[in-house]
């Protein structure tokens, strides 16, 4: 099954050797030593949380911080869940690494759902494969960081990190190729094809003006939520079944 | 900071994502169907969180400022085009960090 979930993970392969690497050279930068790296990537796995983890690590011991923090980073993740409810049905065993595993690339990759073609009872090992590769890359890079990082000249790196930004805007560009097909075949409403993309840039972009870089993603959260909420009640009835 | 309290940082952090991820799925275990609000979010949603990350991802750059963030929207801008043009996706993401990376030197931002 490793084999068969392979192709689907190689840009993430890319994407975390990239970042990972970034990271163990960061971590290196800071005074922590390639063990703590690694431990940290193999227990927190999410790379913006584990970025802004180095400096907590840095300061005085502050637990209540870290958790508000970590929450406030990785709220994101119950979005992912929520979406991954119905694909993740029925994968039994699995669940719980499925679970653990969900880090921002991993749900890009498994969003778009398992092949049409696998029997219902091995979608859950398919998603299991796409998980554990994706780990396996970000603890590589990781080690590699960390090794490596003494012996790159920095200067060489800087900007290197644009590649998470990059990452998003593909996965966005083609979720959104997605809709205007879906729109044309007339599976989705315009509206729904624009609504989601335009409320999470334009309730993001309002939080960060209204509050700063700190909190405004749980802001911006909160926002789309309600959003969401008034666009469902309020949305004529029978256009429901359309969003698919 | 102790290595203890650094081993107790790491753990907090790694127990408050592992129930950001759990949280859905243990308010809605298997069998038990979500509410049809929660189903129609689950289809909608994606798309409105891709658009917030990369939003997310350009907020220390200056737009008020030289390079006046010019090297990151050319780098989405050049992203999404090559992704709408090949889609394919590791050249898509080297082509703008590429692009972001040169437009950084060539304006003497790094």
């Amino acid at each position: 099954m490793m084999r068969r979930a392979f192709p689907r993970t190689v840009p993430v392969l890319a994407g975390y050797l990239f970042l990972g690497i970034a990271y163990g050279i960061s971590m290196k930068e800071n005074g922590f030593g390639v063990g703590w790296a690694l431990l940290i990537s193999a227990v927190v796995y999410g790379g913006s949380m584990q970025f802004a983890l180095i400096s907590q690590l840095s300061q005085p011991f502050s637990p209540l911080t870290v958790a508000l923090m970590t929450l406030l980073i990785h709220a994101r993740h119950i979005f992912y869940g929520l979406s991954m409810l119905d694909k993740y049905e029925g994968t039994g065993r699995w669940k719980p690494y499925l679970i653990f595993a969900l880090s921002d690339e991993t749900y890009s990759l498994v969003v778009e759902g398992a092949p049409e073609d696998l029997r219902e009872e091995e979608r859950g090992a398919w998603y299991a494969a796409v998980s554990a590769l994706d780990r396996a890359y970000w603890l590589t890079g990781t080690v590699m960081g960390g090794l490596l990082g003494a012996l790159l000249p920095l200067s060489l790196l800087t900007g290197i990190d644009f590649a998470m930004t990059a990452l998003f805007t593909v996965i966005l560009t083609e979720q959104s190729m997605d809709a205007v097909k879906a729109v044309r075949e007339g599976r989705m409403t315009r509206f729904d094809a624009l609504f989601p993309p335009l409320l999470g840039a334009l309730a993001t972009l309002v939080s960060l003006l209204l509050v700063g870089t700190g909190s405004f993603l749980l802001l911006s959260m909160g926002l789309m939520l309600c959003m969401f909420l008034l666009r469902y009640v309020t949305q004529p009835a029978g256009e429901r079944g359309r969003s698919a | 900071m102790s290595g203890t309290q650094m081993l107790l940082t790491i753990a907090i952090s790694a127990g408050v994502t592992i129930l950001t991820r759990a949280i859905p799925f243990l308010l809605f275990p298997d069998g038990r169907q979500p509410p049809a609000f929660i189903t129609w979010l689950g289809r909608l949603l994606p798309r409105a969180v891709m658009a917030m990350l990369v939003v997310y991802c350009l907020k220390d750059v200056s737009f008020t400022a030289s390079p006046f963030g010019i090297p990151a929207l050319a780098g989405v801008a050049v992203t999404a085009a090559l992704h709408v043009w090949k889609r394919q996706m590791i050249f898509s993401i080297c082509g703008g960090t590429v692009t972001y990376m040169l437009l950084l030197r060539l304006m003497g931002a790094a």
